[in-house]
């Protein structure tokens, strides 16, 4: 039970990180129809400028850890969904109204772009970040095993409440979200009713890209070394999750993340953590042969 | 009176099919007019190509002393045009009060008019009111058609585009519609351009109608004529005067 009780900790951490990535994912293909494959390194990107920023932060003399991390956590935010916003205006937005594969390999491309543009700027070797929180809770002791929750822990938990709260009040809520949700289910409409569906399109880059940067900082922050690479498998990851919760649906994408993180984790613990990956990967396929469009995704025919 | 909508020489191409072959139409302050017109004639690319999607390859679309030929659609519409469009699209995972608000983002805005406009609408349709919580894609066709029209009233337009909003549906629904639209020019003075093929209702309606076949402007005049005139009741009217 100890153990059991220690797994669900880490998993629902990991899968918090996952949530937040797949959102991001989840909101483009919801909006503009195609898989932004970049959407990973966006997230490296993310987690880049949250390093730059904190070791900055720290060496101008802001040595307050929490606030040093509150205020990466804004920089890292603004300056990745500025990247996000740049991606989109410059690879996807011109071709638009191309065939479908289009954008699809202009991702592609853009993913392996700035990998290798990170991989040359900053270098090839992992960055370590000093593990800025420590300590935590025992929670329960015996048996010889001791169940912790460390502060970083219920950091990466409590942000990703509080991010995704304010997320779901501004697309259920906000004017702003309405018009998000009108160009997803009808574009055309949408600027019938005087949305700038650019705008709108360009904002939901902005806002995928900075939940992704928050995922960047604590994943940054929880396993203290991130490298050029780390893109590619936390964005295959998330994006597994976005397609196991219903690809388009949002809230699909935050339950799909944290069953990612949590299946992954339990793998891990009671069998072998070679094959974490492909247990993720394996319930994947399972629930995409019973429920084609993902456990929250609505099915393709709708009543016209 | 004072012309709101001019259009001049219109050309629409899809590709390279010219759907609209220079077409000249006016529409004044205060009137209804329709066009009506067989399927695929051209209406509903000439009320898509006023609100600017797909534009026109040549000709003048003046709006309000404003030349608007060339500007993206949500501007267009920003300036007042409120369109229910051919088959409603309804927003159809969001609810009927969420598709209303979305029409009222061509209205000033405030809450105080935003309530003041739901109000209203939902006085000329008291079924969306009813329905406000449901989801716009349960409703049937006939009250989508109404939150179709509700949605372009919140946003106080000068001119209201109407495609078709009798398409497919049962004729008391049809009158329901077709007096609102009336009373609302009657008693606040709102421009209408209707789109019909129902040729009947609309030039019962309207004030003055043009006919439109393979996008071309035919025949155009007061209403009560061309409803009177033999060769439109032959091409247009037959099999039904269903009064």
């Amino acid at each position: 039970m100890d153990y059991f009780a220690q797994q669900l900790i880490n998993g629902l951490t990991l899968g918090s990180i996952y949530g937040l990535i797949a959102i991001g994912y989840t909101m483009v293909y919801g909006i503009v129809g195609m898989i932004n494959f970049a959407h990973g390194e966006v997230f490296m990107i993310g987690a880049f400028i949250a390093l730059i920023a904190v070791l900055s932060l720290f060496a101008l003399g802001v040595t307050a850890v929490p606030l040093a991390l509150l205020l990466a956590l804004v920089i890292a935010m603004a300056l990745t969904g500025l990247w996000g916003w740049a991606i989109e205006r410059l690879a996807y937005r011109p071709l638009r109204n191309s065939f479908r594969l289009a954008p699809l390999i202009t991702a592609i491309g853009m993913s392996i772009a700035l990998q290798t543009f990170v991989a040359l700027t900053q270098g090839a070797r992992s960055k370590p970040l000093p593990p800025v929180i420590r300590g935590g809770f025992t929670l329960s002791e015996g048996n010889g095993f001791a169940v912790s929750l460390s502060y970083m822990q219920i950091l990466i938990i409590v942000t990703t409440v509080v991010v995704m709260a304010a997320f779901s009040y501004l697309i259920n809520s906000t004017s702003l979200g309405r018009a998000q949700r009108a160009c997803e289910q009808d574009r055309k409409m949408a600027a019938l009713c005087g949305v700038n569906v650019d705008r709108t399109i360009s904002l939901t880059f902005v806002i995928g890209a900075a939940l992704a940067a928050v995922a960047g900082l604590m994943f940054l922050a929880y396993y203290g070394v991130i490298d050029f690479f780390v893109g590619f498998v936390a964005g295959i990851k998330a994006f597994t999750a976005a397609v196991l919760g219903g690809i388009g649906s949002l809230p699909g994408a935050m339950l799909g993340g944290l069953l990612i993180g949590l299946i992954e984790v339990f793998w891990a613990g009671y069998f072998t953590a070679q094959y974490k990956d492909v247990a993720a990967f394996s319930i994947l396929a399972i629930v995409l042969i019973f429920m084609p469009s993902g456990l929250l995704g609505r099915p393709e025919v709708e009543k016209v | 009176m004072k012309p709101l909508l001019t259009v001049r020489g219109v050309e629409t191409y899809y590709g390279a099919i010219r759907a609209l072959k220079g077409v000249d139409i006016d529409v004044f302050e205060g009137e209804i007019v329709t066009m009506i017109g067989s399927n695929g004639a051209g209406k509903t690319t000439l009320m898509n190509t006023v609100c600017g999607d797909p534009r026109a390859r040549s000709g003048r679309i003046v709006f309000d002393g404003r030349d608007i030929t060339a500007m993206p659609t949500h501007e267009i519409m920003r300036l007042s045009i409120a369109q229910s469009p051919e088959g409603r699209r309804i927003f159809p995972r969001m609810t009927v009060y969420e598709n209303l608000l979305m029409g009222a983002l061509l209205g000033p805005g405030d809450d105080a008019s935003i309530k003041e406009d739901l109000a209203t609408v939902f006085g000329l349709f008291p079924v969306l009111e009813r329905r406000q919580g449901q989801r716009g894609g349960t409703l049937s066709g006939g009250e989508q058609q109404m939150l179709a029209i509700g949605r372009a009233l919140m946003g106080r337009p000068k001119l209201l585009l109407l495609d078709e909003p009798s398409l497919g549906l049962a004729p008391l629904i049809v009158r329901q519609i077709f007096s609102v639209i009336r009373d609302l020019n009657r008693t606040q003075g709102l421009t209408v351009f209707l789109v019909e093929q129902n040729a009947f209702h609309a030039l019962k309606l309207a004030h003055r109608g043009y006919v439109m076949v393979n996008g071309q402007i035919t025949m155009s005049g007061p209403a009560a004529e061309l409803l009177a005139r033999d060769d439109i009741k032959a091409a247009y009217l037959e099999g039904g005067v269903h009064a």
